[in-house]
């Protein structure tokens, strides 16, 4: 994906110059493999410090947030997504917008590829569907297809939905089975899903990078911040840090793309994508919906219509 | 007996014997990575780590830590009545802990023993604690500990030392508490060591490449680095998470919080994070670091400023590189300690210029 990088720099040099826009959001290279680092650019001699490659998971969507600058924004399938629902939760306009598109091919696991080594990773390259890693001046070559994380390898919307630029042509899109792990939990007895939970949860240390590095979170003052009164405990009881988990997961039904910002943020790797999931699941079976393809519709959990099909209600 | 020999073969049976008088806390594997837990009779740390994903700081400062009870029950005597809670400060022993880690607790001690005020939670920890250091031969890209005032060998904060070897560790014995840990656990054969370590010390300092340049911070204008035109540009792509702090083994920050069930009470101290919008909340609703730009700010000016400032020990940072490898969003304290090292304000490049 890094030949991605000579277009996106020339797009937002000259959107800088004509003064279409006031900055461009971007990723600029990281201090560290696997890592880089969003970044604002106001000047257009500064457009070459973009970059683009696998290494770019964060989801750009994140910091639109009532922004009042023209903005242009390097976009994913993901991030595109999610300045739709920005723009329909009214969290930015459509009009103070260049959305740059960038067709994906997946994002790197970061957790699972240093994990994968004993050593230290020193650097990381890649050239089409291979990584090159280097681990004690050795170099390990990998297949890209192994070391995606786990939402990238499930995604069906790689190309961005809305965009005014394009820095190449469309990918194809994948057609996979997206919630396997879903239906594995779904089957489990309520027993296990405790356990399973419990465990899944114990390294929680309520960093709260998880919620943060999300762009459907930007509540003024989340609930776990409110004080006046305090909605939820603040220590590490396992009741409190499940709420935390719980609720923040049912904030986002109808909302996530999955675009797996959570779970790559997460400094101790706690899987939370799962409870998303499982509402992503219910809100695509329950109402046909999978979030952010359409400036045109509200998200169902948000809207009323006298045709819901309300069965349940008795 | 300044270093004692300890043969590998021996290992689990002294630290078979220590347990009936330490617990004993030691680096174990968690899924993808190691942290310290307090291991169980006949459990071993295992050593084949480069450092743990938390500090050890939670074995002397719990993230969560009950100090307080109560009972809002009217018909007992006692009812509102705070009652201080009786930790336990039984012996116990980090194995293993990094250099960098035990430097840090001596940081973090500035805080929590002054001449003023002592908390006892802490300070009772601390006494009950000894530190066995564990050298560090293999550091990572991330670490700079070596121009933080501390190294891959450094022995500030620790009781004893050891290097390990094919067949067994040499320990150098730092202190009185070291001293008992080692005959405690029956490894008394004295050997001489310190050629071995100097030469193994040089290597592993070699090792580290990366480091942080502070020479400057101490006689930069506090007001001009609190108003630099660097800090948004660093904040920008900082969502506010506790990574950093909760991973640090240097930041101290805790919040008291109260916790009511039915009519019985308790008071916890909780590890408070910079980063977070209830961080100097007033209980006017005002913040005087209401936005993420100050609150990143407050870190980096705690750290590498007001703490240097303070104390005149150098930074509050011991270079473990836990913040650089585990921020989502790559701030990097190496860089940004440079560009406040560094720094000279616009009226200055002016007159240079003039």
């Amino acid at each position: 994906m890094s030949e991605y990088n000579d277009k996106i720099r020339e797009i937002s040099q000259r959107l800088l110059k004509e003064c279409q826009v006031d900055m461009v959001i971007g990723f600029r290279k990281g201090s560290m493999p696997m890592m880089n680092e969003p970044c604002f650019i106001k000047n257009a001699k500064d457009a070459a410090q973009l970059v683009w490659d696998s290494n770019c998971g964060i989801n750009l969507a994140n910091y639109l947030t009532n922004r009042t600058e023209k903005i242009g924004i390097i976009a994913k399938g993901c991030d595109s997504r999610n300045i739709v629902t920005h723009i329909i939760e009214n969290k930015i306009s459509r009009e103070q917008l260049v959305i740059i598109g960038v067709p994906c091919q997946g994002m790197i696991d970061k957790h699972k590829t240093t994990s994968m080594f004993a050593g230290d990773i020193q650097d990381v390259t890649e050239d089409g569907g291979k990584i090159k890693i280097t681990v004690n001046g050795q170099v390990n070559e990998l297949d890209k297809a192994d070391v995606l994380q786990k939402n990238c390898a499930v995604c069906t919307h790689r190309n961005p939905v809305i965009y005014d630029e394009m820095v190449a042509d469309p990918v194809e899109e994948q057609n996979v089975d997206r919630y396997e792990d879903v239906r594995q939990i779904e089957a489990m007895n309520p027993e296990e899903k405790w356990n399973y939970f419990e465990e899944l949860l114990s390294p929680c240390i309520r960093c709260y990078a998880c919620k943060n590095a999300c762009p459907l979170c930007y509540c003024p003052t989340c609930f776990v911040d409110e004080s006046k009164p305090q909605w939820v405990g603040k220590g590490q009881d396992p009741t409190d840090v499940r709420t935390f988990h719980f609720l923040r997961a049912f904030h986002c039904g109808g909302r996530c793309t999955d675009c797996g910002a959570c779970e790559r943020a997460c400094p101790v790797g706690i899987n939370m994508r799962v409870f998303t999931k499982k509402l992503e699941k219910d809100s695509f079976e329950q109402f046909g919906w999978e979030a952010g393809l359409t400036l045109d519709e509200r998200p169902p959990l948000d809207t009323y219509r006298p045709d819901d099909p309300d069965e349940f209600i008795k | 007996m300044t270093f004692v020999k300890i043969d590998k073969k021996q290992w689990a049976q002294g630290l078979a014997t220590l347990q009936k008088s330490y617990r004993l806390f030691g680096p174990s594997k968690e899924k993808d990575y190691y942290n310290y837990k307090a291991l169980d009779v006949g459990e071993q740390p295992d050593f084949g780590f480069s450092n743990t994903r938390l500090s050890p700081k939670a074995i002397l400062f719990p993230q969560s830590e009950t100090i307080i009870e109560f009972s809002l029950d009217e018909n007992a005597a006692d009812h509102h009545i705070m009652k201080s809670i009786e930790t336990d400060s039984s012996p116990r022993a980090i194995l293993g802990i990094r250099p960098c880690d035990a430097k840090a607790v001596r940081l973090v001690n500035l805080n929590f023993d002054t001449p003023e005020y002592q908390d006892p939670y802490w300070v009772k920890a601390l006494d009950a604690t000894t530190f066995v250091g564990l050298a560090c031969d293999d550091p990572k890209s991330t670490c700079f500990c070596t121009s933080t005032g501390c190294g891959p060998y450094n022995e500030e904060g620790l009781d004893l030392l050891l290097i390990e070897e094919d067949a067994q560790y040499l320990a150098k014995v730092l202190t009185d508490k070291g001293r008992a840990f080692a005959e405690a656990a029956g490894w008394n054969t004295a050997t001489d060591g310190e050629a071995d370590i100097d030469a193994r010390k040089a290597t592993a300092e070699a090792k580290i490449t990366a480091s942080v340049s502070m020479e400057n911070l101490k006689n930069q204008d506090l007001m001009d680095l609190h108003g630099a035109s660097f800090w948004e540009d660093i904040a920008f792509a900082c969502i506010n998470c506790g990574t950093c702090t909760f991973t640090c083994p240097t930041c101290w920050c805790f919040d008291l919080q109260d916790e009511v069930h039915g009519k019985t009470g308790k008071r916890m101290k909780n590890w408070d994070s910079c980063m977070f919008p209830l961080f100097t909340l007033h209980t006017t609703g005002h913040n005087p670091r209401g936005t993420k730009t100050q609150r990143l700010r407050q870190r980096f000016m705690h750290k590498l400023k007001y703490f240097v400032d303070k104390y005149d020990t150098g930074i509050m940072c011991v270079g473990c590189g836990r913040c650089v490898s585990q921020c989502p969003v790559n701030i990097d304290i190496r860089r940004v300690c440079d560009l406040m090292n560094n720094y000279k304000t616009d009226e200055a490049a002016c007159t240079v210029q003039d």
